[in-house]
């Protein structure tokens, strides 16, 4: 039996070990962070180590850090800011941004799978009520970089505020909050190693949020309950690690565009998308005619390497991901997507597993090229 | 010992079980486990089960498909569910509501069958490699030197032959179906003896999609206009009442008609869509010796259009089979010549040719004249 190729990064990644222990060193010492005594001085002094990690890691002040419990519920709040009438959201956000604004503004993207600055430029013009735009730094499926500082100068000269959902950039390519300009931004820890369930909304005004929990005055009194501290704790280790580990990061760009030309060498016809484009290092998103998502999903997981037909948030539908049909995609071709995500354990024997589990469902079906 | 698949050791042998949530299936999968195969669960989630998530009794719902999920963890096989609901919706819904605007009475477990289970799922089990697909259907794959035949269950109160008439040569060259030799009382023990979590689930009773057994509600929500009053009339076309659709008859009914005037037991012989008529008569006016079918799947293997075959049939699925013969008239056609009349023969319903135990094949009975009206 070889070992399983696990490429889901954008899934989860696996936690990292030195998380794994700070998790496990902050559930023994215990303590409640909002308690006077030592043991909650401690557990205190423990949160706000973790928020400056990951403050640190997107450039962004500590204190605009809200710790939450997920990427998921940081785009959900951001959306929910106060005195905001109008929302304008490109057509390849997260499900956790699209179904939190169902009443959104779509921004359409190009064929490329880019937002469309121009549209968005005309969307911005074209109402005077209070307007904030969420546009997500790195898209999850495709890995596609989006131009969000120029799209956040848009939203800024036309007097709106800047959600961007940095879920899956943060930690995989650097970020710079302050140098984007925008307004909040949403994190989750477990993308980049961290535990699961727990994520962060870093806000430029943390005032300008309405409460989302009700109760004590934790995290700046916006979301009461006793914080998850051994998850913070992990959470900051990860952005610690996931920082000192950008360059590595960086060059599993090699690994993931050696795998792509092993594909087009198998199947010439195979479609990668936003190749040539700004991507995330570690995502490849193609799609192979006759060779459907499920039946790569289910057959490669059979022979050992786990990858995705898309979003886990979606997996399920039959339909075309939104995501691709954003930029146009055909159903012939949309439902024979599948994503790549590679990581920090990703090795180049990872990428032969995969390889040889995907030729042989290649040959089965469409035979040898 | 490998039974499923010749010169091939069970763990080498990749073996898709269709797993529904459901007993019979679930055993299906962990027999084949425990036998050492390389078993793969999937399970097809066939329509919105939002609106039947709590009931009992029927496959491929919310909770039967997390059924099938806890069984294959408890067995230890990888499970997948395929969601199927569009074409599932577009090939087996639709046509079944279609089918009832026509005046007919459809069998959808055998459309299903025919399209998502056997040549969908059946497909993708050949993309994955599989060796075979296995069901948890009663009925008997056989293998005999002139080639592979379908034969009734063992478990006559079971057998399910009936909704597999339709299964194609080459489609059962590649089909299992490991519970054809056992009864449902054996098959209820190896699930308790698995410890299967579904060990003590109900039977399945009616067709998965309609809740209740309340098909018009159904055909109504897919076809709204299919609800259109008529008038029920005799043979001689004398207007005996009314009726609020076609949709809420089948040949050979007897209850719910309505009928104040009627002084002898009335049935529903024939069902005009045109004329929205519905025409009752006497029970001896059901009576039918010759059918005709299209559509036909011949499983006997060599025949030659016209020659006679005189075998058994059945031509609804709880009834007996019947003594006639059978001549295939070319073009997927074929007539039926009963040896006694049967009542009740409503057009979409299956007539399905038996050797003895052996299936010949089946075609679907096309729309008749009785006897007295031909007369």
């Amino acid at each position: 039996m070889t070992s399983r190729s696990y490429l889901d990064f954008n899934a989860t990644a696996p936690t990292r070990p030195e998380v794994i222990d700070a998790v496990a060193e902050a559930m023994r010492e215990g303590g409640n962070a909002s308690s006077v005594h030592a043991d909650g001085r401690a557990a205190r002094a423990r949160v706000e180590k973790a928020r400056q990690h990951v403050a640190t890691l997107v450039g962004a002040d500590a204190t605009g850090v809200i710790f939450t419990g997920s990427g998921t519920e940081s785009n959900n709040q951001a959306l929910r800011c106060d005195n905001i009438e109008r929302i304008i959201v490109s057509a390849v956000e997260h499900e956790s941004v699209l179904q939190a604004r169902p009443d959104a503004v779509v921004c359409p993207v190009t064929p490329e799978g880019l937002v469309d600055l121009d549209a968005l430029a005309r969307l911005l013009e074209e109402s005077e009520k209070s307007t904030m735009v969420s546009i997500m730094l790195a898209n999850n499926e495709t890995g596609i970089v989006q131009p969000v500082a120029e799209a956040t100068q848009l939203a800024h000269n036309a007097g709106a505020l800047f959600h961007c959902d940095a879920v899956q950039a943060a930690g995989k390519i650097p970020v710079d909050m302050k140098a984007l300009g925008v307004d909040s931004m949403a994190l989750s820890a477990h993308k980049i190693g961290g535990p699961q369930g727990v994520g962060a909304l870093i806000c430029k005004t943390p005032s300008m949020m309405p409460r989302f929990v009700h109760g004590g005055g934790q995290e700046s009194g916006l979301r009461a309950g006793t914080e998850n501290v051994p998850g913070i704790v992990g959470y900051g280790v990860a952005a610690e690690c996931a920082l000192a580990g950008l360059n590595d990061f960086g060059a599993l760009a090699n690994l993931r565009d050696a795998l792509e030309e092993h594909v087009l060498a198998i199947e010439p016809s195979a479609v990668i998308f936003g190749k040539g484009l700004d991507r995330l290092p570690n995502t490849s998103k193609f799609a192979t005619k006759g060779l459907t998502s499920e039946v790569q999903v289910m057959g490669l997981d059979l022979d050992g390497a786990s990858i995705s037909a898309g979003s886990a948030c979606s997996a399920g539908r039959v339909e075309t991901p939104y995501v691709l049909a954003a930029m146009g995609i055909p159903d012939e071709i949309g439902l024979c997507a599948v994503r790549i995500s590679l990581g920090w354990t990703t090795t180049p024997a990872d990428i032969d597993g995969f390889i040889a589990g995907w030729q042989k469902l290649h040959d089965r079906k469409l035979g040898k090229s | 010992m490998n039974t499923l698949v010749t010169n091939k050791a069970p763990a080498d042998t990749r073996i898709v079980v269709a797993m529904s949530g459901g007993v019979d299936s679930s055993v299906t999968a962990a027999l084949l486990a425990e036998q050492g195969y390389d078993v793969v669960g999937v399970t097809l989630q066939l329509y919105d089960h939002g609106a039947a998530v709590s009931r009992k009794g029927a496959c491929c719902a919310g909770q039967d498909i997390a059924d099938a999920g806890r069984v294959a963890e408890s067995i230890g096989i990888p499970h997948y569910v395929l969601n199927y609901e569009s074409r599932f919706r577009e090939e087996v819904i639709d046509v079944f509501a279609d089918a009832y605007v026509r005046g007919e009475t459809p069998i959808p477990c055998v459309l299903c069958n025919q399209t998502v289970k056997f040549r969908d799922l059946l497909g993708v089990a050949h993309d994955l490699g599989a060796d075979a697909l296995a069901t948890g259907h009663y009925i008997r794959r056989v293998e005999t030197e002139g080639g592979v035949e379908l034969h009734r269950a063992a478990d006559e109160s079971k057998d399910q032959s009936y909704f597999l008439f339709a299964t194609t040569g080459e489609q059962l060259d590649y089909l299992r179906f490991p519970l054809g030799e056992l009864t449902k009382d054996e098959t209820r023990k190896l699930a308790s003896r698995f410890d299967l979590p579904v060990a003590a689930k109900p039977d399945s009773q009616d067709i998965c999609f309609v809740p209740q057994g309340r098909y018009a509600d159904v055909v109504l929500k897919i076809r709204p206009d299919a609800a259109k009053a008529g008038d029920i009339v005799d043979l001689d076309g004398n207007v005996l009442g009314q009726h609020d659709g076609i949709i809420h008859y089948t040949i050979g009914q007897r209850r719910g008609l309505h009928l104040d005037a009627a002084e002898e037991a009335l049935y529903v012989i024939r069902i005009d869509p045109d004329a929205k008529q519905v025409i009752v008569g006497p029970r001896e006016a059901l009576a039918i010796t010759t059918v005709h079918l299209n559509n036909v799947n011949w499983l006997g293997g060599d025949i030659t259009v016209g020659k006679v075959i005189e075998c058994e049939v059945k031509v609804r699925s709880m009834r007996p089979p019947v003594v006639a013969s059978v001549r295939l008239t070319g073009d997927g056609a074929a007539t039926v010549d009963l040896a006694a009349a049967e009542h009740g023969v409503a057009p979409g319903q299956a007539c399905v040719f038996y050797d003895g135990e052996r299936v010949l094949g089946g075609g679907w009975i096309q729309r008749e004249k009785s006897a007295i009206e031909a007369a």
